[in-house]
C-alpha cells in the first residue's frame, strides 16, 4: 500500500500535527521542543524554493541548540518583543503523507496562523513540510520547514513560532 | 516650518520629540536630507554586466539602478515620463529595455526614450516634451565598489562626503583575499513602526545591548559551549558577546566625522568570531589573505577592528562581519531596513557560511536579538508621541568628546552619545541650509 493511501498512518500524523499546533497555541513551548529529535532542524526559508540553509540566509534556521536558545529566550521576562506574548491560532490543513521511508515519514501540510499582539492581528500563510521519525518515544520531528507565502516581503519582526 | 523654529529643535544635549513624530518635518527631511545627501544604493556586484539592474528607493523616490551598454551605472527614477506609472516592477534582473505597462513607452537602460506608440500624434517629438526619457538621478558615484547617488545637482563629492569613513569601506574590501566582495546570500527586509533615525541611533549605542538583549544574552548563557563546527556556534557566540561587561563597552573606541557619520571599534574578544585572534577556523583564510598582501599587511588588515560604521543618513555596515544595512524611511513612523550579506572573494566557503549564520542572528526578521531592537524602536516611537515632556536627552559623555585625527571627534568613552549628537548636528545643517 502506498503511504499516501494508508488511512491509519494519515490519521496518526494528523493527530500529531494537531497536537503540535495545540502546544504552540497554549504556550507549552517546552513540550513543543520535546517533539524534536536531538539532530532536528527547524527552518523558515527567506526565499521561495530556497535549496540550502547554510549558504543563504533564512528567517529562521535553528539546529536543536539554537531552538532551545530561542524557546528559552521567549520565556524570559525581558524578552521585550514578547511582552505581551502573542496569542495564536495555528490552523493546520491539507495534510498529505508524501513519502514513508524506513523510520521517517515526509508530510506536507498548510498553515494558516492568526496572531494577535498589542492591538494588532496578523495572518500568516505557509506551506509546511515535516520529516517525522518513529522513535521509542513515539513520533518526533526530525526536520520542519515552513515556507511563508510572504517570506521575501518587508516584514515586521516575527515573534511567534510558525 | 521656518529655519528659526527648526533650529530650536536641536540643542546641545537634547532634541525636541517632533523630530521623530512630526509628519511635516518628515516631508522636509525627505527633501532636504534624502534629497541632498549621497545615499548608498547597493554594490557593483548587483549590476555586473550590461543590462543588469535592481530597483530600490532614494528617500521616497523609486529608482532603477542599471548597468548601461557603455559599462556605466545609471540611476533612473522609476516613473514613466508619459503618465507616471512605474516602468519596472522586478526587484532585480537583466533587460535591454524598460517598457511601461500602461501605454508601451519604452526606455533604454540609460533611461532614454526608445519608442512609443503613435508617435505622429504629437505636435513635436514626444521625447522633447518629456526631457528625453526617464528622469536621471543627477549624481552617481562609487567607492570601493559601493554605489552611491545624490538627488542634488550640486554638493560635496562622494569622497568629501565620506571623509574618514572611507577607511571602513577600505576595511570591508581589503579583507577579501581576492581584493573584492560581492552581495550574496539573500536580503532581509525588516520593518518597524518608528522613525528612520531610531535605527541609526541604535547601532553605535553600546549601553542598549545589556538591556534590550538581556533575554537572548541570558538564554545563550544557559547553553553549554558549542562543539566546534556546530551550526549554532556563531549565533550563540554573538548573543553571548552582547553581554560584554561595562568596562569593555566603556573602553571601546567611538568616532564621529562630518555629515553625521560615525564608527565604533570592535568589542569582541571571542576568537571564533574575530579573524585577528588566530582561531584555527580562520587558518586557511589567513593563508589566502597573506598570499595577496604579505604577512605584515594581512596582519594589519585583520587587526583593523571595527563594529558598526554609519553613513548618515541611510546606511550602517559591519566591515568585519560583512553586513550592510540600508535604511528606507517610509513615513514619519514607518521604516524598512534592507540587510545584505557579502562574500569575501577568494575566502574559503566556510567563511561565507559563518557570515550567513551571523546574519541570521543579527539581522534576521525572527532573530531573538533583532526582534527586541525593533520592539524598542516601536516603544520609543509610541512614547515620543506623548506630550508629557517634549525633550529627548542625549547628554551622555557630552562634555568629554575629544578631537582626534582626520577631523574626527572621539567619544570620551565607548558609551558616549556623541554619535547621536553628531547625527543631529548634520540633521540641523541639512535642514537649515539654503535650497
Amino acid at each position: 500500500m502506498r503511504a499516501a493511501d494508508d488511512v491509519e498512518l494519515r490519521s496518526e500524523i494528523e493527530q500529531f500535527l494537531y497536537h503540535e499546533a495545540w502546544l504552540l497555541d497554549h504556550d507549552r513551548l517546552d513540550e513543543w521542543l520535546e517533539l524534536f529529535t536531538e539532530d532536528a532542524t527547524y527552518w523558515v526559508p527567506l526565499q521561495p524554493d530556497q535549496a540550502d540553509p547554510l549558504s543563504s540566509s533564512s528567517i529562521v534556521y535553528d539546529d536543536r541548540r539554537l531552538l532551545e536558545v530561542r524557546v528559552r529566550q521567549f520565556q524570559h521576562p525581558r524578552a521585550h518583543a514578547r511582552v505581551p506574548a502573542p496569542r495564536t491560532v495555528h490552523q493546520v490543513g491539507n495534510v498529505r503523507v508524501v513519502e514513508a521511508e524506513g523510520h521517517d515519514v515526509r508530510v506536507g501540510s498548510t498553515l494558516v496562523l492568526v496572531e494577535y499582539r498589542r492591538e494588532r492581528q496578523r495572518v500568516w500563510g505557509a506551506l509546511v513540510e515535516h520529516r517525522l521519525r518513529r522513535t521509542a518515544e513515539g513520533l518526533r520531528i526530525a526536520a520542519k520547514r515552513v515556507d511563508l507565502v510572504n517570506s521575501e516581503a518587508e516584514l515586521d519582526g516575527i515573534v511567534c513560532i510558525l | 516650518m521656518n529655519v528659526q523654529s527648526i533650529k530650536g529643535l536641536v540643542q546641545p544635549e537634547r532634541v525636541h520629540r517632533a523630530v521623530y513624530t512630526d509628519a511635516a518635518l518628515f516631508d522636509l527631511e525627505m527633501d532636504r536630507i534624502f534629497g541632498r545627501a549621497w545615499l548608498i544604493l547597493g554594490h557593483e556586484s548587483q549590476v555586473r554586466s550590461p543590462g543588469e539592474f535592481f530597483t530600490t528607493r532614494m528617500g521616497r523616490e523609486p529608482v532603477i539602478v542599471t548597468r548601461h551598454a557603455d559599462g556605466s551605472v545609471r540611476v533612473l527614477v522609476n516613473r514613466c515620463a508619459h503618465r507616471g506609472a512605474r516602468v519596472c516592477e522586478a526587484t532585480a534582473g537583466t533587460t535591454t529595455e524598460f517598457v511601461c505597462a500602461y501605454h508601451g513607452w519604452t526606455y533604454g537602460t540609460d533611461g532614454r526614450l526608445a519608442g512609443l506608440p503613435l508617435p505622429d500624434g504629437y505636435a513635436r517629438p514626444a521625447g522633447d516634451s518629456v526631457g528625453g526619457g526617464l528622469a536621471r538621478v543627477p549624481r552617481v558615484d562609487s567607492y570601493r565598489g559601493f554605489l552611491f547617488a545624490s538627488l542634488a545637482e550640486h554638493g560635496p563629492t562622494l569622497a568629501e562626503f565620506l571623509g574618514p569613513l572611507r577607511a571602513s569601506f577600505d576595511d570591508f574590501v581589503e579583507r577579501a583575499p581576492a581584493g573584492e566582495v560581492e552581495v550574496a546570500g539573500g536580503v532581509f527586509k525588516h520593518a518597524y513602526q518608528g522613525n528612520w533615525k531610531l535605527v541609526l541611533e541604535n547601532h553605535n549605542d553600546t549601553v542598549h545591548p545589556a538591556f534590550v538583549h538581556a533575554s537572548s544574552i541570558w538564554a545563550a548563557r544557559q547553553e553549554p559551549v558549542a562543539p566546534d563546527g556546530a551550526y549554532s556556534e556563531i549565533g550563540v557566540r554573538q548573543m553571548l558577546q552582547n553581554g560584554a561587561p561595562w568596562e569593555i563597552w566603556e573602553n571601546t573606541g567611538l568616532w564621529v566625522a562630518g555629515y553625521g557619520h560615525s564608527w565604533m571599534a570592535d568589542y569582541h574578544d571571542d576568537s571564533r568570531l574575530v579573524a585577528a585572534l588566530e582561531h584555527p577556523a580562520f587558518a586557511e583564510y589567513r593563508v589566502a589573505l597573506e598570499r595577496r598582501l604579505g604577512r605584515e599587511e594581512a596582519a594589519r588588515v585583520l587587526g583593523e577592528l571595527r563594529w558598526n560604521s554609519i553613513v548618515y543618513p541611510n546606511c550602517s555596515f559591519m566591515s568585519q562581519f560583512r553586513q550592510l544595512r540600508i535604511v528606507h524611511p517610509i513615513a514619519v513612523d514607518r521604516t524598512v531596513v534592507y540587510a545584505y550579506s557579502f562574500r569575501l572573494k577568494g575566502a574559503p566557503e566556510r567563511m561565507f557560511r559563518d557570515t550567513v549564520a551571523f546574519a541570521n542572528v543579527v539581522n534576521g526578521t525572527a532573530s531573538p536579538v533583532l526582534t527586541d531592537d525593533l520592539e524598542v524602536y516601536e516603544r520609543a516611537q509610541q512614547g515620543l508621541g506623548a506630550r508629557g515632556s517634549d525633550w529627548v536627552f542625549l547628554g551622555r559623555g557630552q562634555s568629554g568628546d575629544l578631537p582626534d585625527r582626520d577631523g574626527t571627534l572621539r567619544g570620551r568613552s565607548g558609551t558616549s552619545e556623541v554619535h547621536i549628537r553628531n547625527q543631529f548636528a548634520a540633521w540641523l545643517e541639512y535642514m537649515t541650509a539654503e535650497p
